[in-house]
C-alpha cells in the first residue's frame, strides 16, 4: 500500500479520485482550496479523465456537479463553509430531487475564523437538508470518506456532505492509499420526473426523503466512521466528533479510561449513543464548531436525564476551535507547567503585499474622497485581499460582510440618501456575486460608483483564475452600464493624479459609474516571471 | 517517543518549506507524522506558525498541547516569543535574531533579547548574515533549520535528503545553496549562536 504525505484536503481529493470521481467543480475558499488544487494537478485531471474546473461561485459549482450526477457520474462540489450559504439552494433541493451518480458536497469549516468572517457549522446544513454528513477525524479517514460517501449517495440517491475543519484540511499526515474504482458510465435517471420539483412531485419526493431518515440512522449506527470504545472510568463519558476524537486520545496518550463515542457520521447513531448513556450519567461533548450535538442531547431539565456538558455549560469555550489544552482542562486533567513572556507580543495582522495594486487604488480613492469633506461618504467593500484595505495605513473601506454585498449594500445606502457612495469589489468577487447587484443598479440608475479592483486572479486563496478575466468591460456594458462611464484605470503610483481625477469625476456624477482598476496581482506576476537562479528557500 | 516542534515566522519567510523538509525527513525515516499549517488570510505578512509532530508511534492530535513543545524554531525573534506557552519545561527556543518590523508597534530589540534570554535553553542566530553568505537572503529559513537540527532528533542525512527532495524541482544550484545555508546554521548552533 503506497504511503503518501497529504493534507486533509489532499487526502480527500485523492480518495475521490480513487473512488471513481468523474467531475468536480469548486470556488476557491480557505480552508477548502487545496482539495481542488490537488485534483487539478492530478494526472487524471491533466489527461481529461476527470473534468475539474473552478467555477464562478459555489452555487454554479454544486449545480454543475448535480448535472454530472444526473448523467450517472460520480461528482463533487468543493467549498468553504460560507460558500455553502451561496450553494444552499441547490444543496437543500438536490436532497429532494435526489441524485443519480454519487454526489458529494465537500465543505471545509473554519472554526476560530483563521481566514473567514464567521465560524458557522456545516453539520447544521446537512441536518437542514435531511442528508447524512461524514466528518473524518484524520487524514486517513478523509481519504476513505469519498468512496464511502459515493456508495451512500448512490444507495439512497441523496447528496452526502463531507465536513472538514481547518485543522484537518490544513494538516499533513501519512496516508495509505489503496485500490482504485472505475468511473460510472453515462446513464440517465430511470425516473426523470423526480427532477421536476413542481409541488405535486416535490411533495412526493420530500415524503420519500423523510421516510429515508430511519435508514440514515441505521447507516450511522453501522458506520465505520462511528464507534463506541468502552472504558472503566464511568465518572464521565465522552462524545468526540471529528478531530475532537484526536484530542481525547492525545490527552490520555492514546489510552482513554472513559467510555468514548467517536462520531464521524450523522445523523447521530442512536444505538451507539444509548450504549454510552447506559454507562455514564455525565457526558462531555467535544466538537469543533457549534455545540450541535450537545444542543441535540440537552433535553428539558429532568432529574433523571444525563448531564450533558460542553460548550453550552462553560466546560469548553462557546466559540473558537478545540485544542488539546482545552480538552484536558474540560476533563479536569492536571494542567502542565507553561511559561509566558512578560508581556504579550504585539499583534501582527496580515497586510497587502508591498507593490500591491489594491494599495494604489485605495490611496487614490482616499485622496479623491477627501475632496468631499462636507459629505458623509461611505465605501462599501467585499471579500478578498482588498478587505485588508480596512486596516492602517489605508483605512479606506467601511464594510465587508459577504461575497457581493459591496454593490448591493451601496445601492441600499444610496437609496436611503447617503452621498457619496462607493463600492469596492474584486474581479473574482464581482463574477461570483456582483453582477446581479450591478444589474439592479442599472435598472434604477442608482447613483453609486463601483470600483472593480481587477488584479486578474483570485489573490487571497493563491491565484486561481478569475471567471470574468479580461471581460469586465463587456460584462458591465452588457448589463447596461453606460459605456462612457465604464472607466479603466491602472492603479500605479505613476498614475496617481490622473486616477484621482477619474475617481473624483465619476463620484461627483449622479448616475451609475464603474471604474475598473486593472493591474495584475504582484504575486501572480511573480509566479509567471521566469524563475531566477537565486530564488532559494521559498518552495 | 514523539517530537513536538513549533515553527514560527512571518508570512513570506519560507516557513512552510521548513515544514515540508521536516515532514519529508520524518517520512523518510519511516516515522509517524502530523504537521498543521496556516494558509490563506493568515499569511500576507502576518504571523504564521506550523505544528510539526513526529515519532515512532501514532500521533493523535494535529496540534501540540501547550507545555509540550521540544523546540520552538522561529524565523523572527518576536514571533518566537508568541509561542513560548507551548514550550515544555526542558524545551529549546532557537530563533533568528533578525526582526521583521512591518508593524508600527514593534518592540525594542534589546527588550526582545532579554525576554528570549530569560528562556531556559535558547539560541539566537544571525540568520540573514549567514543566508547571504550561503548565497541569498531567501535561504535564511534553511539556516534556521540547520540551527535547529541538534534539537530535532532526526539524522543529518535524513534532513539533507529531505532538502534535496523538497527543492529538487528547482534544480541543483538551489539545492546546493540551501544545503550550504543548512550547514552554516548548524555551525552557528554549535558555536552557541550570536552574541
Amino acid at each position: 500500500m503506497p504511503i503518501c504525505l497529504l493534507l486533509g484536503d489532499e487526502a480527500l481529493a485523492q480518495g475521490a479520485i480513487d473512488a471513481g470521481l468523474s467531475a468536480a467543480y469548486a470556488y476557491p475558499g480557505t480552508p477548502s482550496t487545496e482539495i481542488t488544487e490537488y485534483l487539478l494537478r492530478s494526472p487524471e485531471s491533466q489527461r481529461g479523465a476527470i473534468h475539474c474546473r473552478w467555477t464562478s461561485n459555489e452555487k454554479t459549482a454544486l449545480e454543475a456537479a448535480l448535472g454530472a450526477s444526473y448523467a450517472g457520474k460520480r461528482a463533487m462540489a468543493n467549498m468553504k463553509h460560507v460558500g455553502l450559504n451561496v450553494a444552499a439552494d441547490p444543496f437543500v433541493n438536490a436532497a429532494i430531487a435526489g441524485t443519480h451518480g454519487g454526489l458529494i458536497v465537500n465543505v471545509a469549516d473554519d472554526p476560530s475564523m483563521h481566514s473567514s468572517q464567521n465560524e458557522q457549522d456545516s453539520r447544521l446544513y446537512a441536518d437542514l437538508a435531511l442528508v447524512p454528513c461524514i466528518e473524518p477525524n484524520d487524514q486517513q479517514e478523509a481519504y476513505r470518506a469519498p468512496s464511502y460517501a459515493f456508495d451512500l449517495s448512490e444507495k439512497h440517491r441523496i447528496p452526502v456532505l463531507i465536513r472538514l475543519t481547518t485543522r484537518l484540511a490544513h494538516s499533513r499526515a501519512t496516508v495509505s492509499v489503496d485500490g482504485t474504482r472505475g468511473q460510472n458510465t453515462l446513464s440517465l435517471p430511470a425516473n426523470p420526473r423526480r427532477y421536476i420539483l413542481l409541488p405535486a412531485v416535490a411533495r412526493d419526493s420530500y415524503d420519500h426523503l423523510v421516510r429515508r431518515q430511519p435508514d440514515f440512522l441505521r447507516e450511522s449506527d453501522a458506520s465505520p466512521f462511528n464507534g463506541f470504545f468502552d472504558g472503566t472510568d464511568t465518572s464521565v463519558g465522552i462524545i468526540a466528533c471529528g478531530i475532537g476524537f484526536n484530542y481525547a486520545q492525545e490527552v490520555f496518550d492514546g489510552d482513554c479510561p472513559h467510555p468514548l463515542l467517536k462520531i464521524g457520521q450523522y445523523p447521530l447513531p442512536e444505538l451507539l449513543l444509548s450504549q454510552l448513556l447506559k454507562r455514564c450519567r455525565r457526558i462531555l461533548v467535544l466538537e469543533d464548531g457549534y455545540p450541535y450535538v450537545e444542543g441535540k442531547l440537552r433535553g428539558l431539565p429532568q432529574r433523571k436525564s444525563p448531564l450533558i456538558v460542553g460548550r453550552l455549560t462553560g466546560d469548553l469555550p462557546r466559540t473558537g476551535e478545540l485544542s488539546p489544552r482545552l480538552v484536558a482542562d474540560a476533563l479536569g486533567l492536571a494542567s502542565l507547567r507553561t511559561r509566558s513572556p512578560s508581556s504579550a507580543p504585539a499583534r501582527r495582522p496580515p497586510a497587502l503585499c508591498s507593490g500591491c495594486p489594491h494599495a494604489d487604488t485605495f490611496r487614490a480613492l482616499t485622496t479623491a474622497l477627501a475632496s468631499f469633506p462636507e459629505a458623509e461618504g461611505r465605501v462599501f467593500s467585499d471579500i478578498g485581499c482588498y478587505t485588508l484595505g480596512a486596516l492602517p495605513p489605508y483605512e479606506a473601506i467601511d464594510t465587508c460582510v459577504e461575497m457581493g454585498a459591496s454593490i448591493t449594500m451601496a445601492r441600499g445606502a444610496a437609496d436611503a440618501g447617503v452621498r457619496p457612495v462607493v463600492a469596492v469589489i474584486g474581479d473574482s468577487t464581482f463574477a461570483h456575486s456582483g453582477m446581479t447587484g450591478l444589474l439592479d443598479c442599472v435598472n434604477e440608475q442608482t447613483g453609486i460608483t463601483v470600483i472593480i479592483v481587477d488584479n486578474g486572479t483570485v489573490g487571497m486563496t493563491g491565484g486561481q483564475p478569475s471567471a470574468a478575466a479580461d471581460r469586465l468591460v463587456s460584462i458591465c456594458a452588457g448589463l447596461g452600464v453606460d459605456r462612457e462611464h465604464i472607466r479603466v484605470i491602472e492603479p500605479h503610483p505613476n498614475h496617481h493624479n490622473e486616477n484621482v481625477a477619474v475617481l473624483k469625476e465619476e463620484i461627483l456624477r449622479e448616475g451609475l459609474s464603474v471604474i475598473i482598476a486593472r493591474r495584475e496581482c504582484i504575486q501572480t506576476a511573480r509566479r509567471k516571471a521566469p524563475a531566477r537562479t537565486s530564488n532559494g528557500g521559498q518552495g | 517517543m514523539i517530537r513536538n516542534v513549533v515553527l514560527a515566522g512571518v508570512g513570506g519567510q519560507g516557513l512552510l518549506s521548513i515544514a515540508a523538509v521536516l515532514g519529508e525527513a520524518a517520512r523518510g525515516e519511516g516515522l509517524h507524522l502530523k504537521q498543521a499549517e496556516v494558509h490563506g488570510m493568515a499569511q500576507r505578512g502576518g504571523s504564521v506558525q506550523s505544528h510539526v509532530r513526529y515519532g515512532d508511534r501514532p500521533i493523535h492530535s494535529d496540534l501540540i498541547r501547550e507545555g509540550t513543545a521540544d523546540l520552538i524554531l522561529s524565523l523572527e525573534p518576536m514571533e518566537a516569543l508568541r509561542y513560548v506557552p507551548f514550550l515544555a519545561p526542558d524545551g529549546a527556543l532557537v530563533t533568528s535574531a533578525d526582526p521583521v518590523e512591518n508593524i508600527p508597534d514593534y518592540p525594542e530589540m534589546a527588550g526582545l533579547r532579554l525576554e528570549i534570554e530569560r528562556m531556559a535553553d535558547h539560541l539566537l542566530i544571525d540568520a540573514n548574515v549567514l543566508a547571504k553568505k550561503a548565497g541569498t537572503l531567501r535561504c535564511a529559513n534553511m539556516v534556521m533549520l540547520g540551527a535547529g537540527a541538534p534539537f530535532l532528533g532526526l539524522r543529518e542525512s535524513a534532513l539533507l535528503g529531505a532538502i534535496e527532495a523538497v527543492f529538487r524541482e528547482k534544480g541543483s544550484p538551489i539545492i546546493e545553496t540551501n544545503v550550504r545555508a543548512f550547514r552554516l546554521g548548524q555551525e552557528a548552533a554549535e558555536s552557541g549562536g550570536s552574541e
